[in-house]
């Protein structure tokens, strides 16, 4: 979904184009472009060496409380990468329901 | 007060641009520019400025150094080329769509192939829809008045949008001429200082060359039209003070002798003065010709060529570019666009002339003036010729 509200009319533009608001790009939600398919994490398999967070192009993976990585699916979307480069094969893409 | 001084024109760039409190300049030589380049690199060394030149290894860089340092708030400035200048073309529509206000001087040569270092407008005519405002100047003396003058159009809160400067390669840029260089208090009277809309600066972060999704793109773009259009009012402004200071006159389209004139014929840039000789020439000979001289070419001056070629019969407009396949050189389209839909519209011929270095002498305006007017009564015309070409 993209929230976010865009000027109605030319003549509310910046000059520029310019964005005084910091980190308004996370408004808008690139997870909408996921075609079908999400990476999911094997705890199990995971030994928190962040490789996927260091290759994930959206920046959208972090580490939780307990040090296992996993990724944020608002933001995800859905290229593969990190199931490709995981050392343990701990993340594989599974087919999104609906 | 100013001093006149005998300097060739490129040397006197940079020391126009030296006279306009620069901060930034990041240029990389190429001919016939190159002496804008050392001549300014050399004033930085000296300390004559406070003012960093940065040595970038290309064009494409030179712009984007300066395209940053304006980003910072910083005066900007930058000179090329012909391929130069090709090379900076990914970054002009960037510098415009951002209403980062740099200078650039362009030493217009001929772009390659065949190689040729040599003047003519090819350089310039492709960047046409970058979203620059476009000057044209004619002699050493408006090289170095429009340079200042850039700025100040530039910077200006209702403009903000980058400026080129266009100057003849060689004929120009390797000519000695007589100069009035402005002092520095003169010139710090005319120029404030930049006070840049936005800068880059971490304690108030700012988004400059942001994403736009097909849901704002056309807006940003309108947004960007309707500034170089309204940029004209403050052109005009600008050059009116330049006018009360300086006593010398600048217009989107300057006539010359063109009252009453029958034929009358259109030149950009270091031509108009030879086609001035001719045009006294044809006179001498009973013509009724006269001249225009286009100054501005971005944003394009319309009303002002409407009323300058009215009551006009031929209008014989010289290209010093070729549109390959097209409809004639990219002047004279423009023109004969322009006058559309003007109910007394003069016929209009188009002459491509001066490519890659050419001479274009006295005689070939006389020549052209006559074969216009001769090419009135014709029933079907050439959209253009290439005059003076071998084997026809």
């Amino acid at each position: 979904m993209i929230e976010k509200r865009w000027p109605e009319t030319w003549q509310e533009v910046n000059p520029g184009c310019m964005v005084f608001t910091p980190g308004s790009s996370q408004e808008y939600h690139t997870g909408s472009w996921r075609a079908g398919r999400k990476p999911v994490w094997d705890k199990s398999k995971c030994i928190k060496c962040g490789v996927c967070y260091i290759f994930c192009p959206e920046g959208c993976i972090s580490a939780n409380e307990e040090g296992y990585f996993t990724g944020n699916l608002t933001y995800c979307k859905g290229c593969g990468i990190c199931p490709r480069e995981c050392p343990t094969e701990a993340i594989t893409m599974v087919n999104e329901e609906g | 007060m100013s001093r006149r001084v005998g300097m060739e024109v490129a040397i006197a760039a940079a020391e126009a641009v030296a006279l306009c409190n620069i901060d930034v300049a990041a240029v990389y030589p190429i001919t016939p520019n190159t002496h804008v380049a050392e001549h300014l690199a050399e004033i930085v060394a000296e300390g004559r400025i406070d003012s960093e030149f940065i040595t970038v290894e290309s064009e494409h860089s030179a712009l984007s150094a300066v395209l940053g340092a304006a980003g910072t708030g910083a005066r900007a400035f930058t000179a090329t080329s012909s391929q130069g200048l090709l090379y900076m073309q990914e970054v002009m529509p960037i510098a415009s769509a951002m209403r980062l206000p740099v200078v650039m001087v362009i030493a217009n040569r001929a772009l390659s192939g065949p190689l040729n270092i040599w003047n003519d407008h090819s350089d310039i005519m492709l960047q046409r829809d970058t979203g620059w405002i476009s000057l044209f100047a004619e002699n050493g003396q408006e090289v170095v008045d429009m340079l200042i003058q850039a700025f100040k159009i530039a910077e200006h809160r209702e403009v903000m949008l980058p400026v080129n400067v266009n100057m003849d390669g060689f004929q120009l840029t390797h000519t000695v001429e007589p100069i009035e260089l402005p002092d520095q208090a003169e010139v710090d009277r005319f120029l404030p200082e930049y006070k840049p809309y936005a800068t880059l600066h971490p304690d108030r972060p700012v988004t400059m060359g942001a994403f736009a999704m097909p849901e704002i793109f056309t807006e940003v773009m309108k947004a960007k039209d309707v500034a170089i259009v309204n940029a004209k009012k403050t052109i005009l402004e600008v050059w009116k003070e330049w006018e009360s200071l300086f006593g010398r006159r600048y217009e989107p389209v300057a006539a010359y002798k063109t009252e009453g004139a029958e034929v009358v014929l259109l030149t950009m840039g270091s031509m108009g003065e030879t086609a001035e000789v001719a045009i006294d020439e044809l006179r001498r000979e009973g013509i009724s010709a006269g001249l225009l001289k286009l100054k501005l070419w971005r944003p394009f001056p319309f009303e002002e060529l409407k009323k300058a070629v009215k009551g006009v019969k031929v209008l014989a407009v010289t290209d010093r570019a070729v549109s390959y396949g097209g409809p004639g050189g990219p002047v004279c389209t423009e023109i004969r666009s322009a006058l559309y839909d003007e109910p007394d519209r003069p016929v209009i011929v188009n002459y491509i002339i001066g490519l890659g270095g050419r001479d274009v002498t006295v005689e070939d305006f006389v020549t052209m003036g006559k074969r216009a007017l001769e090419a009135k009564t014709k029933k079907s015309r050439e959209a253009y010729k290439f005059y003076g070409v071998r084997g026809e």
